[in-house]
Parts: C-alpha cells; sequence; structure tokens
C-alpha cells in the first residue's frame, strides 16, 4: 500500500494562484492580448481560476479555452489511445499572447503536443506557460514561465492535484503519492 | 473509456461501452472539421490501404478522407485495378501488404467474414468497411452517432427500418448497434426481404408500414439492392413505391420530431421521394459529415497500442 502525502491545502493553493495571476499581470503589459488556454483536463479549471483573478487585477474580462493535446501526442501507437475531450478556443489565437496553463509540469511532452495543437488554430504572438507544480524530470527543453511550487520527485512517484470544482469535495488540494 | 481492439470487424462482438467509447471520441473529432487546419498528426508516418474489393465511393471517399486528416499515408487498391482480377487470392494480396510494412488495412469484400479472416492472418490492424450482406460496422456507428447528436440518445427511441434487410449489412449493423444500446428497433418491407427470423435478433417484424412508422423516433431507410439480389425479390418497383415509398403523404402519419436516415446511394423516387430526402427531416447529408468523424475516431482508437493507459502528464 502506497503513501498519499497532502502537500498543499485549499489555502495555499488560492495564495499560489493569487501569486501567479499578478506575475502573468506583471509579465504582460498589454493586457488586451492576453488569453490563458487550460489543457485538458487538469489545467481547463486552473485556466478559468487565474482568468477571473486577472479580469479583477485588469478590470476587463480575459478570454479562456481548453486545449486537447491527445491527438498530437507522440507515443500514441505505444498505449491505449486516450479519451479525446472537445477543444473549445472561443476567440482568435492569431496575434494574441496564449498562456498555455497545466496542472503538473512533468516530461514536458504534453506543452509540445500542446504548442504543435495549438499552432493547427493559428499564429499566437506569444506562448507562455502558467503550471501550479513542476515536478522535474523534464525529457524536452521545457520550462514554465509561471510556476506555483517546485516539488522534487521521484520518477515513480505521482502528483495528484484535487480542485474543488471537479470532484475535489469543496476543497483544493495536492498529494503526492508515493507507490 | 474503454478500448483494447485493435481491429473493428463488427458491431455484434462489441459492448455498449465500447461503442459509446467510439461516439464520444467521434464527438470530439468531429469539432477538427471546423477548423481552419483540419488535419493532425496522430497517424503521421503510419501507412493505410484502402482495400476495396467491391466498389464503394462514398465509404471509400469518406474513409479516405478521415485517413488524411489523420495525417497518415494511403494506398487505395481497387478490384478492377488490383491482381485479385488476375485469380490472386485474398491472402496472397493480403500477404503481399503486409510484406510492404502496411499499418492499417481498411477493407470491403463481397463475401462476409473477409476481415476477420484478414486479422487472423495478418498484423495489420484491419477496419471492415462492408462484407457482403454480414456487416458495415462504420455505417452502423455513424448512424448510431447521428442519432445521438440529434435525440440527445438512443436508449428508448424508437427506430424503423425500412427495405431490403435480407441483403443488407448495414441493417444487420444498425440491428446490433441500436439494441445494444437500448432502442426498439422495428423493421418493415416486402416479406420476402423481411423474414421473420430478423425477430431473433430483438426486432419486431410488420409488412404494414403505416404501423411501423407511427411511432418512429427514427426512420432508417435502405436501398433495395438489386446487385446482391440472385432473383426477384419483390414483385416490381411500383408495388416496393406504393406499399413502402416514403413521402409526403406517409410523412403525415408520423411524429413531427421523426429524423429520416438513409445510409445512400438514394434511389430518388423509390424508397423515398425527392421532396422527403431534401426536407428538414432529414439528416441523411448529416450522416455523411459524421461518417468522417466516427471513421476517424475508429482509426485513432484501434491504433492505440497494448500498454496500460496511464493518466497523462501526472
Amino acid at each position: 500500500m502506497g503513501q498519499r502525502i497532502l502537500i498543499l491545502n485549499t489555502a495555499a493553493v488560492q495564495r499560489m494562484l493569487a501569486r501567479m495571476a499578478h506575475e502573468i499581470a506583471e509579465a504582460n503589459e498589454e493586457s488586451g492580448r492576453v488569453a490563458l488556454v487550460g489543457i485538458q483536463r487538469g489545467g481547463v479549471t486552473l485556466a478559468r481560476r487565474l482568468a477571473e483573478r486577472l479580469a479583477m487585477i485588469w478590470g476587463h474580462p480575459v478570454p479562456v479555452g481548453a486545449l486537447d493535446v491527445s491527438l498530437h501526442r507522440d507515443d500514441l501507437d505505444q498505449r491505449l489511445a486516450p479519451e479525446v475531450h472537445p477543444t473549445l478556443i472561443p476567440f482568435d489565437v492569431n496575434d494574441r499572447t496564449v498562456v498555455l496553463v497545466d496542472d503538473v509540469l512533468f516530461s514536458g511532452r504534453t506543452i509540445r503536443a500542446a504548442m504543435d495543437a495549438l499552432n493547427d488554430l493559428g499564429r499566437p504572438r506569444r506562448i507562455q506557460l502558467a503550471t501550479l507544480i513542476d515536478r522535474g524530470h523534464r525529457e524536452l527543453p521545457i520550462k514554465a514561465d509561471f510556476v506555483g511550487k517546485n516539488v522534487p520527485t521521484a520518477l515513480e512517484e505521482r502528483i495528484e492535484v484535487c480542485l474543488s470544482e471537479v470532484g475535489g469535495g469543496g476543497e483544493d488540494a495536492v498529494f503526492l503519492e508515493r507507490p | 473509456m474503454s478500448w483494447t481492439r485493435r481491429h473493428l470487424l463488427d458491431i455484434q462482438s462489441l459492448t455498449a461501452e465500447e461503442i459509446v467509447t467510439v461516439l464520444d471520441t467521434a464527438r470530439a473529432l468531429k469539432e477538427v472539421g471546423r477548423r481552419a487546419i483540419k488535419t493532425f498528426p496522430a497517424l503521421r508516418g503510419k501507412t493505410v490501404v484502402n482495400l476495396f474489393v467491391e466498389p464503394s465511393t462514398r465509404t471509400r471517399t469518406s474513409f479516405e478522407l478521415a485517413e488524411q486528416r489523420l495525417s497518415a499515408d494511403i494506398v487505395n487498391f481497387t478490384a478492377e485495378a488490383s491482381s485479385l482480377r488476375k485469380g490472386e487470392t485474398l491472402k496472397d494480396t493480403a500477404r503481399n501488404l503486409e510484406a510492404m510494412n502496411v499499418d492499417f488495412i481498411v477493407i470491403r469484400h463481397s463475401a462476409a467474414g473477409a476481415p476477420h479472416f484478414l486479422a487472423r492472418v495478418l498484423q495489420a490492424h484491419v477496419i471492415n468497411a462492408g462484407d457482403g450482406a454480414h456487416e458495415h460496422p462504420t455505417q452502423a456507428l455513424l448512424d448510431l452517432f447521428t442519432i445521438r447528436e440529434r435525440k440527445g440518445r438512443i436508449e428508448g427511441l424508437n427506430v424503423t427500418i425500412i427495405g431490403d434487410i435480407l441483403y443488407s449489412r448495414v441493417a444487420r449493423s444498425d440491428i446490433w448497434g441500436l439494441t445494444k444500446l437500448g432502442a426498439r428497433v422495428t423493421l418493415c418491407g416486402p416479406s420476402t426481404l423481411v423474414p421473420r427470423e430478423f425477430e431473433q435478433l430483438g426486432c419486431r417484424v410488420t409488412y404494414d408500414l403505416k404501423e411501423a412508422i407511427r411511432d418512429a423516433d427514427v426512420i432508417n431507410l435502405l436501398r433495395i439492392q438489386h446487385e446482391r439480389q440472385r432473383r426477384t425479390m419483390f414483385p416490381g418497383v411500383q408495388e416496393y413505391i406504393q406499399f413502402f415509398g416514403i413521402n409526403p403523404a406517409r410523412m403525415a402519419w408520423t411524429k413531427p420530431d421523426v429524423l429520416i436516415m438513409h445510409p445512400g446511394p438514394i434511389n430518388r423516387g423509390v424508397e423515398i421521394d425527392s421532396e422527403t430526402a431534401d426536407g428538414e427531416r432529414s439528416v441523411i447529408l448529416e450522416q455523411v459529415t459524421n461518417g468522417m468523424a466516427v471513421r476517424m475516431a475508429v482509426l485513432f482508437l484501434v491504433n492505440g497500442g497494448r500498454g496500460p493507459q496511464e493518466v497523462i502528464a501526472a
């Protein structure tokens, strides 16, 4: 039986998101160009939350989209077919600053796939990356611009992000699971 | 989400859950067709052979477009231009294709079971694009997709299939799929083409058109398959039109929100008149659009490897 360690509670997640929103605002003077795109599934809820916070900071709504990257993965014939979720980008990505949002940054392969998927929809002026947890073990030259927390992990460990909107039971929590 | 199969050979052997997995995947892929860039690299570097030993335009074109959207390399192989004409057996043709490192074979064949045979002897993924009068699984999946998209569900719906049931692989696949997902299926047509034996598949059989369509939520019309009939199985086209043809007068018997479906090609003025085929209840062209999404989903799903389905990025 493995271990499941709580590493972040609701208050900690909220504080991290508040800080990340301010960092995104600080890095983007042209706030009207910025759109957030959450990576299905974990990143979508986080993108919505960050957009709400940014809307308060900037005083105008911030567009949010959801991106499914499963069609652009590089391991499709090495595993069972992944579940495909809808991609919903209700704005033109051309010439925008797109902030990709994911819950956990690991190998970097999801982000590579996300950038390919995004390029199929248009040519953003700039792509930035925000992740709640960076657990290391990159297999590609990819680095996040905005990080909630760096969590050094062993390869066989897992990070589980639970958000109140999606089956978190009204609480946010991040767990480290050891086999 | 559950899909572990390497082939799509028929609907009969699928579970309801597997069918729903295809429909859900197709729903996500349909959206890609509305983008400026409609292709994605899911099958990049894979070779698909469309082995159409029996003629087909619609299904082959639909498969070809689906394969192109997935970025596969495509080889088309038709009966007229192949060595099958010169007496080569299906097994030899297939083994030659395999020797060329083909990854997928989409096969249409006049012999029932031909795709199953290929799946046994080859390493490639095999997709049945219609085998004899046995099954046409992707047609059934696109029919189910269209019904679910329009009606929001399949369970509990009354679906009536009219026409040449005996020689129809579409009817067989539709019957399997619809009953597995909980629809009530009624079959109607001339008694020579709609034998009572079909009741054993869980369908209702009636020879009275009015009774067949009165409570239907969906009416699926099949073409009279002249090419498959060894002898004349119905007295004449005029008589068929008189008893089973769908036209505005007969549409008045139906529920106002009934869907009219047809797998194509349509014999206008026979199983359906032009006004109804082009009318507002008709979803015949939506079926064609959905066919591509469903075929993309099937190719995408069978491409999956054997490993465990791990959670993405965790």
